[in-house]
């Protein structure tokens, strides 16, 4: 009989370490940037935020990407909004672009989001999440610059700011 | 004429006041316990006061609000959110592990209790199963005993 329940309570524990390990987030890409090395970024294709069809990341090839992972509830995301905005139209004739991704939001929420910051960049909907666990991303915001070769050149895990835009989005361009 | 003039009022109204009686046909205590707050993982019953929860609230309320059905507010959720917004196993989605996880798991606990309640009575009532003799009578229990007998009226 002891034997039994504590086979039991093995399996249960088992059960939950798994449940721990499997929620654990990919930071793969941080290890790679912490050896000095830029890891292909993963595929992403997505609905373009108020329908228009799909869009991959893979469309982008050949252009430096500032990819931000926002929702319209999320307080940091209103503060770096307008200098993402600037940087787009910064970057527009120099071959970058910022390519937002709206997760897991209510889309009426999202649109008054970028009617309200006046964004003007692409965006896409992240509905299931896909996106979140592809690029391993846990907070809210999270960008990724990316290369022209489809390779993630930095990243960052929070808000942005003008220094962080200087030192890693400005050389690639 | 004047009384055809009231009936076709009446019958007017008939339809009117039948959507008002279903309407709010649910409410936002109704579905919030069996939808999750995806980006807290947790059921949005549980969720207090995070942003994302608080938005979700919100636009549930204004689905409750504009006489939508339970139904047809998960789809709408659905639609948002993805499945994985549905809390209840069994609602949509493609978690067939998950959904029999979720039964198996309490199942197990419920029967391993009773299943360690009825091993500590087998081995309780067995004889000399209780070791040693009658527990010693501590020292407040004899203080009390003596402050019984003392204002004993």
């Amino acid at each position: 009989m002891p034997v039994a329940v504590l086979c039991v309570l093995l399996g249960l524990l088992a059960l939950l370490a798994y449940g721990l390990a499997s929620n654990d987030p990919d930071r793969s890409v941080d290890e790679a940037l912490q050896r000095g090395e830029r890891a292909q970024a993963p595929g992403l294709e997505l609905p373009r935020l108020g329908g228009g069809g799909n869009a991959a990341l893979a469309d982008y090839r050949g252009q430096v990407v500032v990819l931000n992972f926002w929702a319209s509830w999320c307080k940091p995301c209103k503060e770096e909004s307008p200098l993402l905005e600037r940087w787009h139209q910064r970057m527009a004739d120099r071959g970058g672009t910022v390519l937002g991704v709206d997760m897991l939001d209510v889309t009426g929420d999202a649109q008054e989001f970028i009617a309200d910051y006046r964004l003007t960049y692409p965006m896409l909907k992240d509905r299931d999440g896909d996106g979140l666990e592809a690029f391993g991303v846990v907070q809210y915001p999270e960008t990724f610059v990316i290369d022209r070769q489809g390779r993630i050149a930095a990243v960052q895990r929070g808000p942005v700011d003008e220094e962080f835009m200087q030192s890693r989005v400005e050389p690639l361009l | 004429m004047r009384r055809l003039a009231l009936g076709l009022v009446a019958l007017a109204l008939v339809p009117v006041a039948a959507a008002a009686r279903d309407c709010p046909q649910t409410s936002l205590g109704d579905i919030e316990d069996e939808v999750m707050c995806p980006v807290c993982g947790t059921p949005l019953g549980l969720a207090s006061e995070a942003p994302q929860a608080n938005q979700e609230r919100a636009y549930i309320q204004r689905l409750v609000d504009s006489c939508k059905s339970k139904d047809e507010i998960k789809r709408a959720l659905v639609a948002e959110f993805g499945e994985n917004v549905l809390a209840l196993p069994g609602d949509e989605g493609d978690d067939d592990l998950g959904d029999v996880l979720v039964y198996l798991i309490p199942a197990l606990g419920i029967l391993l209790a009773a299943a360690g309640i009825a091993f500590a009575l087998v081995r309780w009532r067995r004889p000399g199963g209780r070791r040693g003799g009658p527990p010693p009578v501590s020292a407040d229990g004899a203080r009390l005993d003596d402050d019984m007998e003392r204002y004993d009226l």
